[in-house]
């Protein structure tokens, strides 16, 4: 491994950590300021059609992160389908409310707010946030208000899934594999092999480029 | 040479000595109040399309659905509008039609199903149900639902322009986050934000665009799958409100243009009027 893979790497790696900081972020704050139970951002994944729990604040903090599941699911299905938030005062009244679902993560919250996290045109998780103190009257500045979250998340899920293509492109399989590894040998080559390998790329870009 | 009549000349002007030609079927009061706008009505002889999810036949809210059809994609891409029978897939639509219902008791509802189970609505479908529903004439059409995918926005405008013109009423609501989609943000149709009172016939006008009304989208007891009912928050609610009102307002004054009818609608509005 050469300083300068590892630099890649950290990078990309480090930039991961950052934007999963980020979300957990976001989903403390969106439980604090609704004092809800709790609040999660889930990821979709469009190759495997799942919903992926990325960050998780209150119940469920310390078991539901990386856990799956369908992405037609529940209340967060239907939110990443319509791209539309919902609030459910009382779950087992809605049939949109997959009870298998939320008894599978141990928790299954009496009302729920979901919204989805929209970047241009493209749905790219849910922000969900649980149980809000059950005596507050739900109004519409609090659906603003969660869209406004809604914004941080999706801006942080977007770069969260950049970092991770990065990283999949550089990394060892990666359709860019090869330059990270010709990147690693250059530095540690002697001499005269490195001014070759050089010449050779600049004549590589010229035939890319022209 | 006989000079050819004005009315077959293929032009947009208006030559002196036709101004009768255009004279508009009823006068309007000095001003415009709700009895004017609609005081007795439930909606007769107006016919109203719900493009949604289907809406569930038999259930006491909605009462009587006249057509049933749906909009499916075989699986070689081709777009098909069919009768259906098979109701509502999630519930969304037969909310809309029990709110215009409970507006306009007497109108005609058509529902065409473009929204799946779980809202899986496809682009193309959604094309191809309006486009269907303009082409069927109905005075009011509810769309309770929007695209962000830009690439269907030409289309739709096209679409809402044609209904516009034809006097079709396109009644869409607004997205609940801020963000661009489509069709509520063309001028062609009235577009539809929620207000927080209790009040069904609470409306009121914007005049800071691109949402033009709100009406009441807050906590409201929805009509739903298996007879049941369901509080519900969001525009998608607010709108078929409008939509139900249009229909009253279409009942008394069928004569109407959209322009008209959004003037209507103006002048009764709960901040403009102060008939609320």
């Amino acid at each position: 491994m050469s300083d300068l893979r590892d630099a890649v790497a950290a990078g990309v790696l480090g930039a991961e950590e950052s934007y999963r900081e980020l979300l957990r972020s976001v989903v403390e704050t969106a439980r604090a300021i609704f004092r809800a139970r709790a609040s999660s951002v889930f990821l979709l994944d469009e190759e495997a059609d799942e919903l992926v729990f990325e960050a998780v604040a209150g119940e469920g903090a310390a078991t539901l992160v990386g856990r799956r599941f369908p992405s037609s699911t529940g209340v967060a299905g239907w939110v990443l389908v319509t791209r539309q938030p919902l609030v459910v005062e009382d779950v087992g009244a809605d049939t949109r409310f997959s009870r298998e679902a939320a008894e599978s993560t141990g928790y299954v919250p009496k009302g729920l707010m979901a919204v989805p996290l929209l970047v241009e045109d493209r749905a790219l998780g849910v922000l969900e946030v649980l149980d809000r103190p059950s005596e507050e009257r739900f109004t519409l500045a609090e659906m603003d208000l969660l869209s406004l979250f809604a914004n941080q998340a999706a801006i942080a899920l977007d770069l969260l899934q950049r970092a991770r293509r990065a990283q999949a492109a550089l990394a060892g399989d990666g359709e860019l594999g090869a330059l990270a590894r010709i990147a690693s040998q250059l530095e540690s080559a002697p001499e005269e092999a490195r001014a070759a390998g050089l010449e050779l790329l600049s004549s590589l870009e010229r035939l890319l480029g022209s | 040479m006989a000079r050819p009549r004005e009315e077959d000349l293929p032009a947009w002007s208006l030559p002196a000595g036709a101004v009768e030609r255009i004279a508009l079927p009823t006068a309007w009061p000095e001003r415009v109040t709700r009895d004017w706008a609609w005081e007795g009505a439930r909606g007769e002889g107006v016919r109203v399309c719900v493009l949604d999810s289907g809406i569930e036949l038999d259930h006491p809210l909605v009462g009587p659905v006249q057509h049933s059809l749906a909009v499916t994609r075989t699986r070689d891409g081709v777009v098909e509008v069919h009768e259906d029978d098979a109701g509502d897939l999630c519930g969304h639509g037969t909310s809309c039609a029990g709110i215009i219902r409970s507006l306009a008791p007497d109108c005609e509802l058509t529902s065409v199903r473009v929204l799946g189970a779980g809202y899986t609505g496809s682009g193309p479908v959604l094309l191809a149900g309006l486009e269907w529903a303009v082409d069927q004439g109905f005075d009011v059409i509810n769309m309770s639902l929007s695209t962000t995918k830009k690439q269907f926005a030409e289309t739709l405008h096209e679409l809402a322009d044609a209904a516009y013109f034809r006097r079709t009423m396109l009644v869409a609501s607004a997205h609940n986050m801020p963000v661009e989609s489509f069709p509520w943000r063309f001028s062609s149709v009235i577009s539809v934000g929620s207000h927080e009172d209790p009040d069904p016939l609470a409306y009121y006008y914007n005049p800071a665009p691109p949402v033009e009304f709100f009406a009441r989208g807050l906590e409201v007891d929805v009509a739903w799958l298996g007879g049941a009912t369901l509080r519900c928050t969001g525009n998608s609610f607010a709108t078929p409100h409008v939509a139900g009102i249009c229909a009253l307002i279409l009942s008394r004054h069928p004569e109407l243009t959209p322009f008209q009818l959004k003037s209507v609608l103006y002048l009764t509005a709960s901040n403009v009027s102060g008939d609320a």
